[in-house]
């Protein structure tokens, strides 16, 4: 009975009584969801156009923020050219991976893929180590010219913080997939994109290259890991500790379907906002550090009932 | 011409049915465990100590998953959390029941981990490829987060470290501080022997068919009266069980103490790429792959110290985890169905030999 109380009743009473809290815990979900959402943006991209799973995006963050900080503080290298070279970079790697990896191992099972993408990210946390060093880096928010400080609100009688550099997170984010969403539709390449992703083979007959769309959504991937980087760099610190959390991301791709880039958005914020009001609010009865798995618990419990995920395009292969 | 069957007659059912029916495959297995067998007389305490003995743990580990991702087709990412289960229950088992025999705690403490492997193979009936990986995951960071939180896995001492005690077999210590290395290395070969005989038993009958079938076509497999539930959760309950059995043998007869650490997801990991390099649906593939995956890291630190070039230490980790992922890269690019089936070649080549083609 009173476990029933702590569950069902006490949380509404502290969210009635202390709303701007509860406005906090939403706010910070909400970043956190969006950057969550940008990581599951680069998995969809990549699975769309190749069918790859590629477990490397979360280690391709950390190697774009590393690199970026990196040319700066080591190489004394000014900032904005820092971060187009980081650009170049992320494209070399782009055009590497599609001519060393997956090129030849186009046609095999998934398992096999994924198992390349895993080496992948050793090779590139190996490299990564070994180029910039392990130690954790703060990420070089003023010189890039993004803002720092905090504003307080007031909000339903109290005080609610927002930190620059969270604002700056979401107007960025939007623009990015505002961008891509563009890309796709209007530009060229885009639509040879979304014939790749329809179909291989009848993208193949008429002409398209395949090899060339996957450099470019490598590439495109590897942008927003940079994007993603740099935010998530401004908010804590640049270190590999980042690869872990970057796995929750799959969690957002169960939620919001593998090849659905609005279901990536959504399901990002769904687990953000979820996982910080859980553990504010319901935290304390499974004492506390539920952010470690509520999401894969929340996305397994979701799968029993919806396994397409929000917008999945298709019904996955269901038993 | 060194390997032919020709002129094995068989005569009889069992003859045919026996589990090694080529002299050939009997004469190399004894080698082999002769050769295992002799290996304390020559090898130094370090090298049973961090080779052998992991080798084996993750050998048997590997046949564990490869019985669920091989055999049955489902991809799974909670190795390292279903080893972690029985590797706490065996740590309770231990504890409740002290006077009885660890052997029986280790053995037993796979059937724990072959519950909870039931509870987390569930979605497995509704999903798979990939969406199941994930959902596997949920299994991973959930179990990890309760060794952390529930104190009484770890018998509220402090450190939240599982400390082995000191058990004995015969008269001879074979857990904790003051047991050999060849002792625990002899006891741990046996039990692998006789677990990896289940486990190729298991497969080879009705029940690893089964899961064989439902792996190659599950709609055709159900249309000639295999039950999905029963195969799958079978598959995940048996998987589970040798993964459990692993993870217990890992902290009592190897580490010694063991934190929720040992049991991360970069354990699961390596478990994948041991079933993956080494060959899905193999069992002496999970061999090779544990020999290779555990033994190339050893091996490319050890390199330049051999080779006389000083690089400091943690250069050489951060180094030699580039090297596996491009190794692991190469491998998978140059035989994507791993050891197993190099192995098959070479098989292959020796029946013809010397003719190039049979």
């Amino acid at each position: 009975m009173e476990l029933l109380q702590q569950i069902f009743i006490e949380p509404f009473v502290l969210i009635a009584d202390i709303p701007d809290l509860f406005v906090q815990t939403i706010w910070e979900g909400f970043v956190s969801g969006i950057l969550y959402a940008l990581i599951a943006l680069g998995f969809v991209l990549i699975f769309k156009a190749s069918g790859v799973f590629n477990f490397a995006q979360g280690i391709m963050v950390v190697f774009a923020a590393l690199a970026l900080v990196s040319l700066h503080t080591k190489f004394g290298v000014p900032a904005w050219i820092a971060l187009l070279m980081v650009i170049g970079i992320m494209g070399l790697l782009a055009m590497g991976i599609e001519r060393i990896v997956l090129r030849p191992l186009v046609g095999q099972p998934d398992a096999i893929l994924l198992m390349a993408t895993i080496g992948l990210t050793l090779f590139l946390q190996g490299a990564g180590e070994t180029i910039f060093g392990g130690e954790p880096q703060s990420m070089i928010t003023e010189e890039l010219g993004l803002p720092t400080g905090a504003t307080d609100w007031e909000v339903l009688g109290g005080r609610v913080t927002f930190q620059h550099i969270d604002v700056a997170a979401i107007v960025i984010a939007g623009l990015m997939v505002a961008g891509l969403a563009l890309f796709f539709s209007k530009t060229r390449i885009g639509r040879a994109l979304r014939a790749v992703a329809d179909d291989h083979q009848a993208a193949l007959s008429v002409g398209i290259s395949l090899n060339q769309i996957w450099v470019i959504v490598w590439f495109a991937a590897g942008i927003v890991a940079l994007v993603t980087g740099i935010m998530w760099g401004a908010r804590s610190d640049v270190s590999f500790a980042l690869e872990v959390i970057a796995l929750k991301a799959l969690a957002v791709l169960i939620l919001g379907g593998f090849t659905s880039i609005p279901g990536a958005i959504v399901g990002g914020l769904i687990i953000g906002i979820g996982e910080k009001v859980f553990e504010v609010y319901w935290g304390g009865i499974f004492g506390g550090g539920t952010e470690a798995w509520f999401a894969y618990v929340l996305a397994l419990i979701f799968l029993l009932f919806r396994p397409q995920g929000l917008f999945g395009e298709k019904i996955i292969e269901r038993v | 011409m060194f390997y032919r069957e020709a002129g094995q007659f068989k005569t009889s059912y069992k003859a045919d049915q026996a589990i090694f029916p080529i002299l050939q495959d009997r004469v190399g297995l004894g080698l082999i465990i002769v050769l295992a067998l002799l290996v304390p007389l020559f090898g130094s305490d370090f090298l049973i100590n961090s080779f052998m003995i992991p080798f084996l743990i993750f050998a048997l580990a590997s046949i564990g998953l490869n019985i669920l991702t091989g055999y049955c087709g489902q991809l799974s990412l909670g190795t390292g959390a279903f080893m972690g289960v029985g590797a706490y229950s065996c740590y309770k088992l231990a504890t409740i029941f002290p006077e009885v025999n660890i052997l029986v705690h280790i053995l037993l403490s796979g059937f724990f981990a072959a519950g909870i492997g039931c509870i987390f193979g569930l979605p497995s009936l509704r999903i798979k490829g990939l969406y199941l990986a994930i959902t596997t995951l949920a299994a991973q960071f959930f179990l990890e987060w309760c060794f952390i939180r529930i104190p009484w896995l770890y018998n509220y001492n402090d450190s939240g470290a599982i400390e082995v005690p000191t058990r004995t077999l015969l008269g001879t210590p074979i857990t904790g501080p003051s047991s050999t290395p060849s002792v625990r290395y002899y006891v741990i070969l046996a039990l692998i022997i006789f677990l990896a005989w289940i486990a190729s038993n298991l497969i080879r009958g009705r029940i690893g068919r089964s899961w064989m079938m439902i792996r190659d076509m599950d709609i055709a497999a159900e249309l000639m009266g295999i039950k999905p539930l029963n195969a799958k959760l079978s598959a995940f309950a048996v998987s589970s069980y040798f993964c459990g059995v692993a993870g217990a043998l890992m902290v009592f007869m190897w580490l010694g103490a063991a934190e929720v650490e040992s049991f991360s997801i970069n354990v699961s990991f390596q478990v994948l790429f041991m079933v993956i390099i080494g060959g899905m649906g193999s069992l002496i593939g999970c061999f090779l792959g544990a020999a290779f995956i555990f033994g190339l890291p050893i091996f490319v630190r050890a390199l330049p110290d051999q080779i006389g070039v000083a690089i400091n230490a943690s250069t050489v980790d951060h180094i030699s985890r580039m090297v596996i992922g491009a190794l692991i890269i190469f491998f998978l690019i140059v035989e994507p169905h791993g050891f197993a089936r190099l192995w098959q070649i070479v098989k292959e080549k020796l029946r013809n030999w010397p003719f190039p083609y049979g």
